[in-house]
């Protein structure tokens, strides 16, 4: 098992004719995923590598391939809209990877996907991997492998580096989720986590925050009431200033709230133990395994 | 993007908001003038990207002309945070009955715009929420309906108990909202929110951020940027698209991503460095990106070992190196350098670096360590 992603995903991809989603699109296609179709209006009825179909709107393409999950790669003025077209076409997962959306347009995104019954993860995010069954987004598949810790991450390159180190240690994975680091963000670590704890293949998860807001705060109090595996964590940004925003949208320490030293005291009160570097990570798995 | 309270008063003047008028000197001289086109006592305001100006001396009453000369004159002359105050705003002394806070910020929780408002205005709105919550409220707006009358009303309600002033600063409140919401702001702030002794409510400072995303689509409020209130290597950066945040510690740090830089910095302090900045190249960077990354932490003096620490997945290891050599063949080092990278073209990078006479580690751990050693004996020597 795995979560939100498995063998029976059937993807869309949005700006499949794009500079980063052909790039990524091939990416996927080699790794395994069932790309079924691609969007990029004005470009409906031609292939993409020969193979995929791409349509001029989401709506087309679902009805047209049965396709139940999206990645969007569309640049940043066009992709709220993306993602409500998305919903609106009835995805059930919507995966937005795109960089640079407008806060404003998120806090109008974020009720328009609720309302439809869909899932959103990101935007702002490397996307999520079920190591040899499907991978949406970027995460390169070579440093996964499957097994049966799951992780959530709110970054992108540091997710890599502990995902490598798990795989080097022999600690495969059953998801990898990236859900971002932008303020406003569709899927978070609680939903995240629950899904874990209900995945039967899931043994113990790995949890990577960062600094601004409260929601590892918030993940870690979820933790002690609601999970029974073993959770492990790890916080970046103990070095970082107040009032900084340290590349990330939501990366910022505003006031008195959103240290590394208040998330990491919030994850051992609850019961997570901290890695005090990426690489400690595996060894933390491996105590509790 | 921070702008100055001047241009958020402008903007805020343009939703309707009642403020009193006021305009900038960069001269003791200008701002004498103004205190005599003005009359009377006016309030002479350092425009610095920068909070608790007046605790560092640069908001002071002027009761005459001369007197805002002399004062321009020292304010024009103040640092406040690092920041070199390059002009004042003049505008003329209200009087002032009641002190309020109204502010609009992007709540993550709610996921919405959420008002925040407390009669106990005039001071920092951070110890107003932790040592009396019960002063504060708040209140999230529907995105798809904005701020109604009767919210407004709501809040204006919990700052005054005159009915006028309350429809007054409900008012203000849904003109806020809307300048908040045109302007893709992350915060609009407007502290204080005043009485005078004759009933009015007035504006007296206005303060905005707005959202680095919106820029783009949104070129008259990216005019309004202020590249002289900022650190010169950080707008050297930007323009190079990459973030880079000046630190205090020996260790130039280089890396793709914000989650890894902040964890790279950290592990420097773990193993005993101190970290000189963060910098983050980016996704998909191109050799040039690399060279100016270069320039700019090579340009610090502080800087005693340069640490790259790059994890290939959209960044191609190869382009990286690439930037390196070149780099460093226009402006040899004056410092050692430590190479971390592995990922996508691992392999080609490695032999660039080698034939280059670099060479290059895969493992985070070991060039932390190595760059915090080459560092600490640079600066012993």
């Amino acid at each position: 098992m795995s979560i939100f992603i498995d063998s029976g995903t059937r993807l869309i991809v949005q700006g499949i004719t794009g500079r980063d989603g052909s790039f990524h699109a091939k990416q996927m296609i080699e790794y395994g995923t069932t790309v079924v179709g691609g969007v990029t209006p004005g470009k409906g009825g031609q292939k993409f590598e020969g193979t995929v179909p791409i349509f001029n709107t989401v709506s087309q393409a679902v009805k047209a391939t049965g396709g139940n999950t999206t990645v969007i790669y569309v640049p940043p003025p066009f992709a709220a809209d993306a993602m409500m077209e998305a919903a609106d076409a009835g995805v059930s997962l919507i995966v937005a990877i795109t960089e640079g959306v407008p806060v404003m347009d998120m806090t109008r995104v974020y009720p328009f996907v609720r309302e439809r019954g869909a899932r959103l993860l990101g935007p702002n995010c490397p996307g999520l991997i079920s190591p040899g069954k499907s991978k949406v987004g970027i995460i390169p598949g070579r440093i996964c492998t499957p097994g049966s810790i799951g992780l959530v991450s709110r970054s992108g390159t540091l997710t890599y580096e502990v995902v490598y180190q798990m795989t080097r240690a022999g600690l495969g994975q059953t998801t990898c989720v990236g859900i971002g680091g932008d303020p406003i963000n569709g899927t978070n670590f609680i939903d995240c986590l629950a899904a874990f704890e209900a995945d039967k293949d899931t043994t113990s998860v790995v949890i990577i925050g960062e600094i601004g807001g409260t929601d590892e705060q918030e993940a870690a109090r979820y933790v002690k009431e609601n999970m029974t595996k073993p959770v492990v964590g790890f916080i970046a940004g103990q070095t970082a200033p107040p009032g900084r925003r340290m590349g990330h949208a939501g990366a910022i320490i505003s006031g008195s709230a959103g240290t590394a030293a208040e998330k990491i005291q919030a994850f051992e009160e609850n019961g997570i133990a901290v890695a005090k570097r990426p690489i400690d990570v595996v060894g933390l798995l491996k105590a509790r395994m | 993007m921070n702008i100055h309270e001047y241009q958020a008063k402008e903007i805020f003047r343009s939703h309707g908001i009642p403020i009193p008028e006021g305009d900038i000197a960069t001269t003791p001289e200008q701002a004498e003038a103004l205190a005599k086109k003005y009359g009377g006592t006016v309030v002479v305001k350092a425009q610095v990207h920068a909070g608790g100006r007046g605790k560092a001396g640069g908001v002071k009453l002027a009761r005459n002309p001369k007197e805002a000369r002399e004062i321009a004159e020292k304010i024009l002359a103040l640092t406040i945070k690092d920041l070199l105050v390059k002009k004042v705003l003049v505008t003329p002394a209200a009087d002032i009955a009641t002190e309020a806070y109204v502010g609009v910020i992007i709540d993550r929780a709610s996921k919405r715009a959420t008002f925040m408002v407390s009669p106990a205005g005039g001071i920092d709105i951070e110890e107003v929420a932790a040592k009396t919550p019960e002063k504060l409220r708040k209140l999230a707006v529907d995105p798809r309906y904005g701020l109604q009358t009767y919210e407004a009303m709501e809040l204006g309600f919990f700052l005054y108990d005159d009915v006028k002033q309350v429809r007054a600063a409900a008012k203000i409140m849904q003109q806020l909202y809307a300048a908040f919401v045109a302007s893709g702001a992350s915060l609009a702030e407007i502290n204080p929110l005043v009485t005078t002794p004759d009933g009015k409510v007035l504006a007296l400072d206005a303060k905005m951020v707005i959202d680095d995303n919106e820029l783009d689509r949104k070129p008259e409020l990216a005019a309004l940027r202020d590249e002289s209130a900022e650190a010169p290597s950080e707008v050297e950066a930007r323009n190079a698209s990459l973030t880079f945040i000046k630190l205090d510690g020996n260790v130039g740090c280089i890396v793709n991503g914000a989650g890894l830089a902040m964890a790279t910095m950290d592990l420097v302090k773990y193993y005993g460095g101190e970290p000189a900045n963060f910098l983050d190249i980016g996704g998909s960077s191109n050799p040039e990106k690399v060279v100016t990354a270069l320039k700019i932490i090579t340009e610090d003096p502080s800087v005693k070992a340069i640490l790259f620490n790059i994890f290939g997945g959209i960044t191609r290891t190869d382009d990286v190196a690439n930037g390196i050599v070149t780099a460093t063949k226009k402006t040899p080092l004056a410092v050692p350098i430590v190479i971390r990278l592995t990922g996508t073209n691992e392999e080609i990078a490695v032999k660039i670096l080698e034939d280059n006479g670099f060479t290059a580690l895969t493992d985070m751990d070991e060039a932390v360590q190595r760059a915090v050693e080459l560092a600490t004996a640079k600066e012993a020597a």
